[in-house]
């Protein structure tokens, strides 16, 4: 698991300095901070599971198992990338890893991710589904609706909010009534709420759901409380006006679930540091192929526009 | 107005076992014929089971297939349709009633920014295949909120189909395609002719291409370019026209997405005149994208402007005479036709 959080870390970083140097088209939605919540997750499910992801997406995509010099790829929109460059940063979908697709609409994969794990629990295939997305899309009526046809038919899904504390450039609590987790309770889901920062209490947690739907008991719901490090997107970069220096620096130097997984394993004697070193620099050196072949692959030839609009 | 339409005997309609089946009737023994032929086909919707939806069209499947597969739902538009987005993904056709097209506003983000748009994104790898029936159609004395024909707002998108029939005959056939195609496809059936409209339908299995206009009544001096329900009243109208000497061809595109261009400029090119009739808006709507196909491809062949006849642009009112004049009707097709032949 530190090596896939790392992974994500290192993954973002140069997602940021691409864009900083103008090498990248668009923008992109960076998922430091909250990396503990994708690898705690996705590391209790099987290679065949189904997730949903959201625009901020890319640590989940990886964390199901995404190639990272493809996802480079389909974020500078190079034919070599997951969607052939007609995807991009918010909308990386691979049918290998079971990732149907992160979404720019917040609350998109909701009905999605329920929909997999009807057709599973149907076909009689034990997949459960994942939908990840932000507290933003409690907002969305879609998320209760769905939650109501999950409930409603026992389907295999589970519902992971990430609890980032901010939705865009607003503070949660100005536009979240009441009790998160009680809104789940109210459909009759098992429900947690947990700490998204330490990746071992996400995986026992999400072990725990998973375990459950596959046994074709129902339904769950995970609220994981996390931070998100950086911007709204890349280029919000002065963040005064809606959240203090402080509180991030806080998070950053308290709650960095890397430093805090780090510092468990080696105080528990499970690593030493030069492993955890070696690690990441192992990991830093395949982000760096991984960029230099996005950078390296050809654009799609124009002609291609028309391509995959109907099956 | 006589209780039922019969519609004309199809050349293609004539083979051994032909029954005379009502528009409802056909497009239920569609459906049923699929999900036998293939088990991965579920119907999803509100009162779609033991109630067969209000105007009964499933009504029997359910006792035929099951409740696994004729499933009812909250009433949750966006939700079962974004589930049956996902379901398609992961390995179901699922077919979803949206019981009155008007409900079509709830499940537009499912329809238009999932289901449409994920084929492509994906660059291709993902496929939804999924069917939304949806109604359309005015003078139930519904009002606003159940009365609209809103098939050119699916017809603008692209990653979507849309099916537009207007006979029991095409109804099955089409549907069926539908059904087996790989592409989110809605289909707009007109809940007037549920019941009113008959034909013949013959027993054995047939298929119709999405994109395949018919001509459902030759003429030599004016198209009649009309879909869904107006097909029936460019019918009355062919007729009314042949009393003053006005032979009027009657041509159905069927599906609005992808359009049979060909066939409908080629029948224009032919008449020189021609007129679009479609029960929804006129303003943005169908008959403007259908008539400027024409106009584009039967330029040199046209003795005037193409025509449109549309529903009037209000929300629809209760009150039976509001409503009616706001339905384009056979003496409208006619009194346009008879001018632009100089009768």
């Amino acid at each position: 698991m530190y090596r896939q959080m790392i992974g994500i870390r290192l993954f973002e970083e140069r997602v940021n300095d691409l864009y900083t140097r103008a090498l990248m088209p668009g923008l992109a939605h960076l998922y430091i901070g909250e990396e503990a919540v994708a690898v705690g997750v996705c590391e209790a499910l099987q290679a065949d599971d189904y997730i949903t992801s959201t625009h901020r997406g890319h640590g989940h995509c990886l964390a199901k198992g995404a190639a990272p010099h493809l996802m480079f790829a389909e974020l500078l929109g190079k034919e070599a990338g997951y969607c052939k460059g007609k995807g991009g940063s918010m909308h990386i979908a691979d049918p290998a890893t079971g990732n149907l697709g992160a979404n720019a609409i917040v609350g998109g994969g909701v009905a999605l991710a329920t929909g997999a794990a009807y057709a599973s629990k149907t076909i009689g295939q034990h997949r459960v589904a994942v939908c990840f997305f932000g507290e933003g899309a409690l907002g969305q009526g879609i998320l209760y609706e769905s939650m109501n046809l999950a409930q409603l038919w026992t389907l295999p899904v589970i519902y992971v909010c990430e609890n980032n504390l901010y939705n865009e450039y607003t503070h949660y609590s100005e536009t979240t009534a009441g009790d998160v987790q009680a809104r789940a309770m109210a459909f009759g889901l098992a429900a947690e709420t947990i700490d998204g920062q330490d990746v071992r209490a996400v995986h026992d947690a999400a072990s725990r759901m998973v375990a459950r739907a596959r046994r074709g008991e129902g339904p769950g719901f995970l609220l994981a409380n996390t931070y998100r490090f950086r911007g709204h997107h890349v280029g919000d970069i002065s963040r005064d006006y809606y959240r203090p220096k402080q509180e991030e620096q806080r998070w950053m130097s308290e709650r960095d679930p890397l430093t805090l997984y780090s510092e468990w394993l080696t105080s528990e004697g499970l690593a030493d540091q030069a492993t955890l070193d070696r690690i990441q620099s192992e990991v830093a050196a395949e982000m760096d192929s991984a960029v230099e072949f996005a950078q390296n692959a050809p654009f799609p030839d124009p002609k291609r526009v028309d391509e995959d609009i109907y099956a | 107005m006589p209780d039922t339409v019969a519609t004309a005997q199809r050349p293609q309609a004539s083979g051994t076992g032909v029954r005379e089946l009502t528009f409802a009737e056909a497009i239920r023994e569609g459906l049923a014929e699929e999900m036998r032929r293939d088990p991965t086909v579920v119907l999803l919707g509100e009162d779609v089971a033991e109630a067969g939806t209000p105007f009964k069209v499933v009504k029997g499947l359910v006792e035929q297939f099951g409740k696994d597969r004729v499933v009812d739902t909250p009433i949750s538009e966006a939700g079962f349709t974004g589930l049956a987005v996902g379901a398609a993904m992961a390995g179901l056709r699922p077919v979803v009633d949206i019981m009155f097209g008007d409900f079509l506003t709830l499940v537009m983000d499912q329809v238009v920014n999932q289901a449409a748009k994920i084929h492509y994104m994906s660059g291709g790898k993902w496929k939804v295949p999924m069917v939304v029936r949806a109604t359309m159609g005015a003078t139930r004395r519904s009002a606003a909120q159940h009365s609209q024909s809103l098939h050119a707002w699916p017809s603008h998108v692209p990653g979507l189909k849309v099916v537009i029939p207007s006979t029991p005959y095409d109804a099955k056939g089409l549907i069926k395609a539908a059904i087996r195609d790989d592409n989110p496809v809605i289909v707009f059936e007109d809940k007037i002719s549920y019941m009113k409209v008959k034909g013949p339908v013959p027993a054995e299995e047939y298929v119709i291409p999405l994109g395949v206009a018919d001509i459902k009544r030759e003429g030599r001096d004016i198209s009649l370019v009309a879909t869904s329900s107006m097909v029936q009243v460019a019918l009355g109208a062919a007729t009314m026209l042949e009393e003053i000497g006005v032979d009027a061809e009657v041509v159905d595109p069927r599906t609005t997405w992808p359009l049979d261009e060909k066939t409908l400029i080629e029948s224009v090119r032919k008449t020189s005149r021609c007129i679009v009739i479609d029960e929804g808006y006129f303003r943005y709507g169908v008959t403007g994208e259908i008539a400027s196909v024409i106009a584009e491809g039967a330029f040199y062949d046209l003795d005037g402007p193409v025509r449109r006849i549309g529903a009037r642009h209000v929300p629809i009112p209760f009150s039976p005479p509001l409503e009616d004049a706001t339905v384009p009707n056979e003496r409208d097709v006619f009194e346009m036709a008879r001018q632009m032949c100089n009768k």
